[in-house]
């Protein structure tokens, strides 16, 4: 087992890391999101998409994030991972 | 009339006193401004201790709000910076003792005969941020390069704002050249990419802070001290003087150095 793997990711400066965790603290502190409001919107999705298709409701997965707008520029993204098991007659319709 | 700044940060312990303490006695001893500090960290006042003029409080901040004293009364002259005084904080009594409200008051009345009134603000965003920031009319943000320091300062630049103050200042504290050099510190450039406000200015991580605090005497007025010379940098640019950041960077080591000396590259 590579022994300096139990620490992370040791060729990754400590201070790149300091800085990716803060840019992602800060997502979420400005947009002043609670999980609650991710619960709710999880919900919601869920709601809206299982008439189309089945999902695996253990697998879905909400966050918020940043995302590269282009070359030197991040913009906040809202990342939805949807699992699906069937798709529905009525969405090949 | 003079102007009101606020020194604040979020975290606790991150220089805010210290700060406060320097920057007043910079624009005392450096521009001969008339400078007033007012201690609002009512309940655990320091900025006395930093500044070694404990022995000489009578009236505090909470005497003045609460009529027990004039204004005036509660002022302590620095008698080696001329023009700078002191209002310091109450010790014993909380935060609760006074409002806003009473805060705008006293900023108000001060600003009209000092050139600067300098509030040193408690950590927190409560009560006490609330009283600091009601009089002030600018605000400066002190930080270290670490990860909660940063949040906390975004947080305080969101309050801020929400309360009405234009373009914030940042101080960045303690800054460890040579961390930064090995890649294990975030650099001015990071920080300042994330809070996207002006900078103030880098004060560098400094024993001699510590050894001017055991001392009663700001760095600001010691020459050999690499944090006085940023602090006075600070002062200049307060003053508007267009002050280059002044380089942080590190003395090669003992072994870089003899490498360089038999022609081998010292390593990056
Ligand atoms: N540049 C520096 N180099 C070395 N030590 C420093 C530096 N800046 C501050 N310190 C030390 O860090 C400690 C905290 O500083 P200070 O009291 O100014 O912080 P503060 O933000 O006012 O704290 P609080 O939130 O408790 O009011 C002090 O012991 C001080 O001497
Ligand atoms: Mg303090």
């Amino acid at each position: 087992m590579d022994f300096l793997r139990l620490f992370g990711r040791e060729d990754v400066s400590s201070k790149d890391i300091a800085k990716e965790r803060l840019r992602l603290i800060l997502v979420h502190d400005r947009a002043n999101v609670s999980p609650q409001f991710l619960e709710m919107i999880k919900s919601q999705i869920i709601n809206i998409i299982s008439d189309y298709v089945d999902i695996e409701e253990e697998g879905l997965e909400i966050k918020l994030t940043r995302m590269k707008k282009n070359e030197d520029a991040t913009v906040p993204a809202l990342v939805a991972n949807i699992p699906i098991k069937r798709i529905k007659h009525v969405a090949r319709a | 009339m003079g102007q009101v700044i606020v020194i604040t940060s979020g975290k606790g312990g991150v220089g805010k006193t210290t700060t406060t303490a320097n920057i007043g006695t910079g624009l005392a001893l450096l521009k001969h401004r008339k400078v007033v500090m007012i201690d609002a960290d009512i309940g655990l006042r320091n900025l006395d201790v930093v500044m070694g003029l404990e022995n000489r409080i009578v009236y505090d901040l909470v005497d003045v709000v609460q009529g027990v004293c004039r204004l005036k009364q509660a002022l302590i002259r620095d008698k080696r910076f001329e023009n700078l005084y002191l209002l310091p904080a109450a010790q014993t009594k909380d935060k609760t003792a006074v409002s806003p409200e009473q805060m705008k008051n006293l900023c108000g009345q001060l600003k009209e005969e000092f050139d600067y009134v300098l509030v040193d603000c408690p950590a927190g965003i409560e009560q006490g941020f609330k009283n600091a920031i009601a009089g002030a009319d600018r605000a400066i943000i002190v930080t270290t390069p670490e990860v909660s320091a940063v949040r906390d300062a975004d947080r305080v630049i969101g309050l801020l704002e929400a309360a009405g103050f234009e373009e914030p200042q940042l101080i960045i504290n303690r800054i460890r050249p040579d961390m930064v050099k090995r890649g294990d510190m975030m650099d001015i450039d990071d920080i300042i990419d994330i809070l996207a406000i002006d900078l103030l200015g880098v004060i560098p991580e400094d024993e001699r802070i510590v050894i001017s605090t055991n001392r009663g005497e700001p760095a600001v007025a010691d020459e050999s001290s690499k944090a006085g010379q940023a602090y006075r940098n600070v002062t200049l640019r307060l003053e508007g003087e267009n002050v280059p950041l002044m380089s942080l960077d590190v003395e090669p080591t003992l072994m870089e150095r003899i490498k360089m000396l038999f022609g081998l590259r010292a390593k990056k």
